[in-house]
């Protein structure tokens, strides 16, 4: 995994609140064996319309949204099944990070596992960037701040190992296989 | 020692290497289910790196989501209508091979939905820690296993391992006291839990149900209640083992035999949480009051007593919330609306939630000697084939045939739709599955989560009906 330090771009805004993963991608598109070239399919059911053509109502096809790395959404991001396609699909299209005021723990672990930012903010900030979609921002995962382009700016909680992780590029299972030998002899002393 | 609760207890009885402030702690599964969507990716990491399955004793494979569950398709020389579905399910195969892992296959007599399977087996087992790619793994917590969904990352991290890195969640009391009335059943009372604290109000947590009304459940429907812990955002849900817990896995096939029984049990009766063992957060539910639930919108805690009306203005959100009008817009409501009478297209019973005998049993007795509504579809689609065959044994099956509805094989079906059995565009979907997104059942399906007495009564109906007037 490349190392992750900084997303500064412009935001794109999707105010819905509790956006679950079967609208990030839908159920039908998980026949797929491969993590891959998801991101046609992200928000299938919003982004196109019945005749499989773009819905140009639809923010993500606004032109002013191309280039946006950042998404903005309403509280509970990422509710629903645990479909890691979910954020694969959200890198695959191009974003980078997700904020919102509360993001779906299992969303939030698989995001992090591949380099896609979860930034949960306070109400205010949350409210300040719906109310400003295309706003240039920038979050620096070194010191975990989100800073808005008002100068404001903002800590976001970031579990400590993943964000380790995310800086250098390793991948947890790094860690997890060094702990082999304690994986041993817990196996070993467990009596039931 | 202080006073522990029974996450505590599981918890710390995994910990292979306790948390520190820099690293999540160490923790290590005891059994992980597997099945056909979010396995592959993960098979394809462990061939990268040379790594085996660890453990493959502790690895179980079935397939349920996209499968099909028309018995030509199954077990006949029918094809797997969805090309896509047919090639995952032929990769599950290659890869539970190559890797030693011992799977259900399509023709298993075994084979059903994961968290149908685990538990009939008596694989899912008091006190144990189990993961699936699967968000719907809560519902072996109720067997007073610590039991999650994770990502397709984690489950190859489990199966390089067997252990998963993991931050101590908070613990949350559901107490419920009282006694559910006739019509009211395990599915009203965890729609009612949604709709009280919200599809979040769970998010960082463990549930523990409690309380009197939980004691005397039986293990289906304990299955049910912890199956949804996740709508309300909690990865999991749990409720402590006792003598029901342990009359329903005595003598199952997978539980421990003889003496190791005995020590078994000795050993899950010290799981309940201790008197006194503090919860991070709390609620109360007074199950005499409840009725049987319908949901309205397009997420589980957009819920309403079935005799009730939509509710004229978000109820529990900030003024203007979009979700609301969002979501009455996508499911064609309006706020006043009663839901008693409203009609229908389809109704489907079956799922993780509720394809158990039990909810079998539950419909069966509302269509005994009736039949469905002209114009409605009635899917039903039983849990595993093991629940099949009791079906077809008690006669079950034979109700439902002679009611008019489509029986099954068994898989996840139109509970998400992937593997062709879908809703059309528009449609009312009565079903007793646990998620209403739009689309979940099909491109602009519209989906409302309710019981199994419930779904069939209103089959019968056509239209939303109140399950009491059939008993």
């Amino acid at each position: 995994m490349e190392p992750l330090t900084r997303v500064h771009s412009k935001t794109v805004v999707i105010a819905s609140a509790n956006i679950d993963t079967d609208q990030i991608i839908p159920a039908r598109f998980l026949t797929t064996t491969t993590k891959e070239g998801l991101g046609k399919q992200l928000f299938a059911d919003w982004r196109y319309l019945a005749d499989g053509t773009l819905n140009p109502e639809f923010v993500l096809n606004r032109p002013e949204a191309r280039e946006a790395q950042v998404l903005v959404a309403g509280r509970n991001f990422g509710c629903g099944s645990s479909r890691e396609h979910a954020p694969w699909a959200l890198l695959d299209y191009g974003i980078r990070a997700v904020i919102s005021t509360e993001i779906a723990d299992i969303f939030k672990s698989n995001a992090l596992k591949n380099g896609l930012l979860p930034v949960t903010v306070d109400e205010t900030t949350a409210q300040w960037l719906l109310d400003h979609p295309g706003a240039d921002v920038d979050i620096d995962l070194t010191t975990a701040r989100l800073t808005l382009p008002t100068g404001v700016a903002t800590t976001f909680p970031v579990e400590a190992f993943a964000r380790y992780c995310l800086l250098n590029g390793i991948d947890e299972l790094g860690l997890l296989r060094s702990k082999l030998g304690d994986i041993e002899r817990y196996e070993a002393a467990r009596t039931w | 020692m202080s006073a522990r609760t029974l996450f505590d207890k599981v918890w710390s009885a995994h910990e292979v290497v306790a948390e520190t402030a820099d690293t999540p702690a160490v923790l290590y599964i005891d059994l992980h289910l597997i099945h056909e969507v979010t396995s592959p990716q993960a098979f394809s990491v462990l061939r990268s790196l040379s790594l085996p399955v660890r453990r493959p004793d502790r690895t179980l494979a079935t397939m349920d989501h996209s499968t099909p569950t028309a018995s030509e398709q199954v077990f006949g020389n029918v094809p797997i209508k969805v090309d896509a579905a047919a090639k995952q399910v032929r990769q599950l195969e290659i890869n539970a091979a190559e890797f030693g892992v011992e799977l259900f296959a399509m023709r298993d007599a075994r084979r059903g939905i994961v968290h149908v399977i685990s538990p009939e087996l008596g694989c899912t087992q008091p006190g144990m820690t189990i993961v699936c790619g699967d968000s719907h793994t809560s519902t072996h917590g109720a067997f007073g296993a610590l039991a999650f969904g994770i990502g397709s990352t984690e489950v190859g991290h489990v199966f390089a391992t067997q252990c998963l890195l993991q931050r101590k969640p908070k613990t949350f009391a559901i107490n419920v006291e009282g006694k559910l009335r006739p019509g009211v059943t395990a599915k009203d009372l965890i729609l009612s839990v949604i709709g009280r604290i919200g599809v979040s109000g769970g998010t960082g947590h463990v549930f523990e149900y409690r309380g009197s009304t939980i004691r005397g459940l039986s293990m289906d429907e304990r299955m049910t209640i912890c199956n949804m812990s996740i709508e309300a955002g909690a990865r999991a849900g749990m409720i402590a083992p006792d003598e029901t817990t342990f009359e329903y896995l005595e003598n199952k096939p997978r539980a421990p035999k003889g003496v190791d029984w005995d020590a078994a049990v000795a050993r899950w009766r010290n799981l309940a949480s201790d008197p006194g063992a503090a919860f991070d957060a709390s609620i109360d539910i007074d199950a005499a009051t409840l009725e049987p639930m319908i949901t309205y919108g397009t997420n589980p805690g957009m819920v309403v007593p079935i005799t009730g009306a939509i509710p004229r203005g978000p109820a529990t959100a900030a003024a203007g919330d979009p979700v609301y009008d969002k979501a009455l817009h996508y499911m064609g409501f309006h706020g006043g609306e009663a839901m008693l009478g409203k009609p229908v297209d389809v109704v489907f019973i079956g799922s993780c939630t509720n394809g158990r005998l039990e909810d079998l049993q539950a419909a069966a007795r509302i269509l005994k000697g009736r039949k469905v509504a002209a114009g409605v579809r009635l899917l039903i689609v039983p849990g595993s084939q093991q629940v099949k065959r009791d079906a077809e044994t008690l006669g079950l099956a034979q109700i439902f045939k002679d009611a008019g509805a489509d029986w099954r094989e068994s898989g996840c079906s139109m509970c998400l739709g992937m593997n062709g059995d879908t809703v059309a565009a528009g449609q009312y979907s009565v079903s007793t599955s646990n998620r209403n997104f739009e689309g979940r059942q099909g491109v602009g399906a519209r989906t409302l989560l309710v019981s199994p007495m419930t779904a069939a009564a209103t089959a019968v109906q056509g239209r939303i009906a109140d399950p009491r007037e059939f008993l």
